[in-house]
């Protein structure tokens, strides 16, 4: 994890504000734990494609609804007889995928946004401020939706398309704390060093908004996952053959009367993924800033 | 108080302006138009067709016909209903997502600030405990896990209620759709009334009116219920966007004829004066919504003054 790289880095031996915030976090049962499951549910989604004796694609006519644990498939198979686990950890590469980049998206223009209107103040920020007031108060699916169905559901749109609505919390957490740092000392040493505004903001006060930002960023990438599988169960997001969690879930609703497994063990899979992602946002915020405790 | 409510009913007005213009044009940029078929229309018959709806027209000359009508009242009509104006469909179908969308709201909220203020006070216990985690399943659980999975064993195994349909709204129909729409929002309103509550605890008036001899449970109903629930009217206006959002999905599983099922097939069929519809609906709706949540915020807290 980027934290503990950036904790261990200093050469100096002391307790810096990292230091702390890594000995908080690893007293958080929940959150250790969560990173221990999700890093199993990343090595799994990584590799397992490569280790499951079938592809996600693989149809076989002759051994359709087989139950978990028949026929050599080990949760079983669906209406065209793909073996399940295949297609489950497939789509959990594909999930798992978008929520990072999509995330990666949102990140670039909410701390961009974020940090040039809060940084340069004035009328700019208040023009810029007032647009996500306004973006905010929008029925944003809405526009998602409009977005696929004007130039058709292709994965990167999907990327794009969920990243452009996702920035506008970001953007405010940056400006709000690019706010507080701008009037410090070390910023006005930048300055008085002849140190230009761009300089300023990408040298100085970017890196020094790590914090709440990498926690912003555990809670987003759940909430992405979770606009993409709410796509895909509309038939808006990720298309078949391809799988994703909204994807299966999505085809195991339709089937559960006749096939229940193939509703329960992709739901689990998402509820574990997003549980895990938010008990590490969680236990990230109380240890990067504990006044809430 | 008014002229405030004045000043914001006029802001709204170049926000929705905003949205009819983009919502316009991307629906415009989508390849395809209402009138495709499996039949190619012949070219004479399509012409006529789209002068009868002015869409032989510029976009630019049609955009502002559209805007005219807007400022009228005039939605125009659906591409695809033959027979029905887009305020038709508007009107036969907003009482239900309405229905399910206000029954929802509401008991989250009673039940989620019941739950928040019971973990607030029995803070790092038992009680506490059980609610934060059901809290925190309830935000990972996303509402087409629930909906399925609860039609499966309670309607589907069970049959205790049936498993789709409006039946006109009654009570045995309401209860799976409402619960599924509720329960995201119940455990997201535990959380910020347990966080609001316990700030509010420890403010200095609170002990004043310990210090006064004030029964505890007339401390809580009356001194911090009322400063405990500000962030939740903040969250009201999210919370209707994500209630609608959740509409989409749960009146596709329960087959229920409300507006969200309308929005994704007519998109998909290109209606373009349906969805230009639902968007302006949508929109002003959280508008008002908004609006709403920022007068109930200054009747709570007291030094919110509105200028």
């Amino acid at each position: 994890m980027s934290l503990s790289a950036t904790a261990s880095a200093p050469a100096v031996k002391g307790r810096s504000l990292w230091d702390d915030a890594r000995r908080r976090l690893l007293r958080n049962r929940a959150a250790v734990a969560s990173v221990a499951a999700l890093a199993l549910l990343v090595a799994a989604a990584a590799v397992g494609p490569y280790l499951v004796p079938f592809t996600y694609d693989q149809v076989n006519k002759a051994d359709v609804w087989l139950p978990p644990l028949t026929g050599g498939h080990l949760l079983g198979t669906d209406a065209l007889g793909r073996d399940l686990l295949a297609r489950l950890l497939t789509g959990l590469r594909v999930s798992l995928a978008i929520g990072l980049v999509a995330t990666l998206v949102s990140l670039v223009i909410g701390v961009a946004w974020g940090a040039t209107a809060g940084y340069v103040g004035g009328k700019l920020d208040e023009a810029m401020m007032r647009i996500v007031d306004v973006l905010y108060s929008l029925p944003f699916i809405f526009f998602v939706i409009l977005l696929m169905v004007t130039f058709g559901s292709n994965i990167v749109l999907i990327f794009v398309a969920i990243g452009a609505v996702e920035w506008l919390t970001m953007s405010r957490i940056v400006r709000g704390q690019t706010l507080t740092l701008k009037n410090k000392e070390f910023v006005e040493a930048a300055r008085a060093a002849g140190l230009g505004r761009t300089a300023i903001v990408a040298r100085h006060i970017v890196p020094n908004l790590l914090g709440p930002v990498v926690v912003y960023v555990t809670l987003t990438i759940p909430a992405v996952i979770l606009a993409e599988s709410f796509l895909s169960f509309l038939g808006l997001g990720v298309q078949p053959p391809m799988a994703s969690l909204g994807v299966l879930i999505a085809g195991g609703a339709s089937d559960m009367e006749l096939a229940p497994w193939l509703l329960v063990f992709p739901s689990l899979v998402m509820v574990v993924t997003l549980m895990c992602f938010n008990f590490i946002g969680d236990g990230l915020r109380d240890a990067i800033d504990p006044k809430d405790r | 108080m008014l002229r405030y409510i004045g000043r914001r009913l006029l802001v709204a007005i170049p926000t929705l302006f905003l949205v009819i213009t983009a919502a316009f044009f991307m629906m415009r940029a989508a390849p395809g138009s209402p009138f495709d078929s499996d039949r190619k229309l012949l070219p004479e018959i399509e012409a006529n067709v789209l002068a009868q709806y002015g869409m032989n027209k510029p976009l630019g000359q049609q955009y502002v016909d559209y805007l005219a009508g807007v400022a009228k009242g005039d939605l125009g009509p659906s591409l695809k209903y033959r027979d029905k104006s887009v305020l038709d469909i508007l009107n036969e179908n907003y009482p239900v997502s309405l229905k399910l969308g206000l029954s929802a709201i509401l008991i989250a909220s009673i039940v989620g600030v019941s739950l928040g203020v019971i973990a607030a006070l029995r803070q790092n216990r038992m009680a506490d405990n059980v609610v934060m985690a059901v809290a925190i399943l309830g935000v990972c659980i996303p509402t087409f896990v629930t909906a399925p999975l609860l039609v499966l064993v309670i309607a589907s195994k069970l049959g205790w209620l049936p498993t789709a349909g409006w039946n006109d709204g009654a009570l045995a129909n309401l209860v799976l759709p409402v619960t599924v729409l509720a329960l995201p929002q119940i455990a997201i309103i535990s959380r910020l009334t347990r966080a609001g509550m316990i700030e509010v605890l420890s403010a200095n008036y609170i002990r004043t009116a310990r210090a006064k001899g004030l029964p505890e449970s007339l401390i809580v109903r009356k001194h911090a219920l009322r400063a405990a629930i500000l962030p939740l009217v903040s969250y009201l206006g999210p919370a209707c966007a994500g209630l609608i959002t959740g509409s989409l999905v749960v009146e596709k599983i329960f087959n229920l004829p409300g507006l969200g099922k309308f929005f994704v097939i007519s998109a998909l069929q290109r209606d373009y004066t349906v969805v230009m519809g639902m968007v302006i609906f949508y929109a002003a709706l959280i508008l008002v919504l908004n609006l709403l949540a920022d007068l109930l915020y200054a009747v709570l807290d007291p030094r919110v003054r509105l200028a």
